[in-house]
């Protein structure tokens, strides 16, 4: 097992490496300046240009620049970003821990919905309740995760005024609250953005769950359950959901990509000072380094993601572990 | 034209579609007119399939059908902000623009672009797929290492980056990234079913008979993949519309005058407490358009699996 978790850490060291090499790539074909379009405009003096073309080692060959890149990246230095006059390593530093708090209450949420509505769906297999949460769970996933937001923003926060309206605390009476009441206010803000991620992502961990409870619920062992009396219930929690959990798992590392992309427009709808709406503000102010940095913090947290399912799946899963 | 007609036309396509269904018979026959019964019978795909099929006359017939241009602003003091009424259905945008002539010319660009796009990344997934499958060996394990690089980057977040680098992108560009991002899975599918068919008797037996290597890929591989391509491209188009949706509605995509469904909901976006119209048809557009390619991409997996006996 040891063997195999060190095969896949190499690999995701290569991809890492990967992704590393095409961002700077990205950087240096795209037109402009690499270290901040602000540098582009004409009415920027050519000394300053120059000046700063020196300090960022932009003058030097094109080989050089991408090992001091690669240097760069391995330290957790994504240079520097002019609109927020910071490192882009401390300015991510302090949205990040926004995002993962609002991906990991979403991802347990939807983890949680989406088993609980496969496993529903599963045991009433062609019945209309069957079909009426697949048709229910197709709608949210074939929705736009910007547009289901607006729309939860709508009717939530103006017309029944039941949860507040973007941030993440009351700008107001914050400071005022108690321990918690801050805890508290905190957590009614999370509730819309985190439901919006996760009722996205609980539609497709259903549809996934429902067939591979259905792939269990044929094996001879389920008939043998039955056969032994065991009740109806105790068959589909201990026999069949305990059998088609393994593959979620595998879910856990394919839900990253999409909920990190979500996170993106759901942050900007709710206001939510995390990693994607520092990358959408970063496109107005053309923050190119920012930008690339965004694109390589989120291919890292989606290899370690698939890491964790991997090792995950190892441990649970003795067939792997032999192979 | 008054919105009557498009519901004509699209009562009528479905009419259409109908007598199509009914003319095809048969447990017997080829293997496409099986899976063509096969659809027919699932009402879900079927219905898909008949709203997908009035999309694309509604988009083609856009000039037609608009009763405003989508762009022209008539009179941006009076006639701005209008909720729906029986004069603009979906009603008005902050430049007096008629939403429902807009949500009709967004069909065209939202649809030409995801079909477009799907046409790139078919090609290239399955051209890359065949290749990784067949030649098999250390070559078809680097190429699928590089395919694992590429999907564990969110693609979102590589396109904004991409698109606000070289912004401002023109329309086939966009075109062009999105079905250059949107191969991965594709040819993932293709890979794994030449890997299955490379050594298959017929295969086999054609080599042996001296055919050659393109033969082979071209007369005997390819015609058997098509089918898992089919159902991929059709769930890709409905990931390529909200893809396209997002990156429009962040002002990188399709960008305005033009109107597609993404950046319809931008213009709404920081009014949606009192001007919820303006966000909310163009949604529900993509909403209807993206479940209908969804649901017939699961009806065209059921109706395409040779496995299942009985349709």
């Amino acid at each position: 097992m040891a063997r195999l978790l060190l095969r896949r850490a190499i690999h995701g060291a290569l991809i890492i490496w990967l992704v590393a090499t095409a961002t700077f790539f990205l950087l240096h074909l795209a037109p402009g300046d690499p270290i901040a379009a602000s540098l582009d405009s004409p009415l920027t003096p050519p000394v300053v240009r120059t000046h700063y073309r020196h300090e960022y080692g932009l003058d030097q060959p094109l080989s050089v620049q991408y090992g001091r890149w690669l240097v760069m990246m391995a330290h957790g230095d994504f240079g520097f970003s002019f609109p927020h006059r910071r490192p882009v390593s401390s300015v991510i530093a302090s949205a990040l821990p926004n995002t993962l708090l609002l991906m990991g209450v979403a991802l347990l949420l939807s983890f949680v919905a989406g088993i609980a509505l496969g496993l529903i769906q599963a045991r009433h297999r062609g019945r209309p309740l069957d079909w009426g949460l697949g048709l229910g769970s197709l709608f949210f996933y074939s929705m736009p995760d910007f547009w289901l937001a607006l729309m939860l923003l709508f009717l939530f926060a103006f017309v029944w005024h039941v949860f507040p309206v973007t941030g993440m605390f009351d700008p107001v009476m914050y400071p005022y609250y108690g321990f918690w009441q801050r805890v508290g206010d905190r957590l009614w803000h999370l509730v819309l953005p985190a439901c919006t991620l996760a009722l996205l992502s609980a539609a497709a961990i259903a549809r996934f769950q429902r067939a591979a409870l259905l792939d269990v619920a044929g094996e001879d062992f389920v008939l043998t359950a039955r056969a032994k009396g065991v009740s109806e219930r105790g068959v589909w929690l201990h026999h069949v959901l305990r059998n088609a959990l393994l593959p979620v798992i595998t879910l856990f590392g394919l839900a990253l990509p999409v909920l990190l992309g979500g996170s993106v427009f759901v942050e900007k709808v709710f206001s939510w000072p995390g990693m994607g709406l520092l990358t959408v503000e970063a496109i107005g102010t053309r923050d190119y380094p920012l930008l690339c940095a965004a694109v390589v913090i989120a291919s890292v947290l989606v290899i370690g993601g698939s890491f964790v399912a991997d090792a995950l799946y190892a441990v649970v899963d003795p067939r792997v572990r032999l192979e | 034209m008054h919105p009557l007609v498009w519901i004509a036309a699209a009562v009528l396509t479905t009419l259409a579609c109908g007598a199509i269904a009914r003319a095809g018979d048969g447990d017997s026959g080829s293997p496409w007119r099986i899976a063509l019964t096969r659809l027919r019978d699932n009402h879900a795909a079927f219905a898909a399939l008949c709203v997908i099929v009035a999309l694309l006359i509604v988009a083609a017939l856009a000039p037609w059908l608009a009763p405003y241009s989508p762009i022209a602003q008539p009179d941006i003091v009076r006639l701005k902000n209008l909720p729906p009424s029986l004069a603009h259905p979906f009603g008005t945008d902050f430049a007096s623009r008629d939403v429902f002539s807009r949500a009709l010319y967004g069909a065209r660009v939202s649809l030409s672009v995801a079909l477009l796009a799907i046409v790139v990344s078919a090609s290239v997934g399955t051209a890359y797929g065949a290749i990784a499958g067949y030649v098999g060996g250390r070559i078809d394990t680097l190429m699928m290492r590089l395919i694992d690089a590429g999907l564990s980057v969110p693609r979102i977040l590589l396109l904004i980056a991409v698109l606000a680098l070289w912004a401002p992108v023109p329309l086939p560009v966009l075109v062009l990234l999105l079905g250059l991002t949107g191969w991965f899975g594709v040819s993932r599918v293709v890979r794994a079913q030449v890997l299955s068919l490379r050594e298959r008797d017929m295969v086999v037996a054609a080599r042996a008979l001296g055919a050659s290597d393109r033969e082979i890929l071209w007369r005997h591989i390819l015609p058997n993949v098509l089918s898992p391509v089919i159902v991929s491209i059709t769930l890709g188009i409905a990931n390529v519309l909200i893809v396209e949706a997002g990156l429009s509605y962040l002002g990188v995509g399709v960008r305005p005058p033009s109107a597609s469904w993404g950046n319809m909901i931008l213009d709404g976006a920081d009014e949606i407490a009192s001007l919820w119209w303006i966000s909310t048809f163009p949604g529900l557009a993509i909403v209807v358009t993206v479940m209908a390619f969804n649901l017939l991409g699961d009806g065209l997996r059921d109706a395409l699996d040779p496995r299942q006996v009985d349709g």
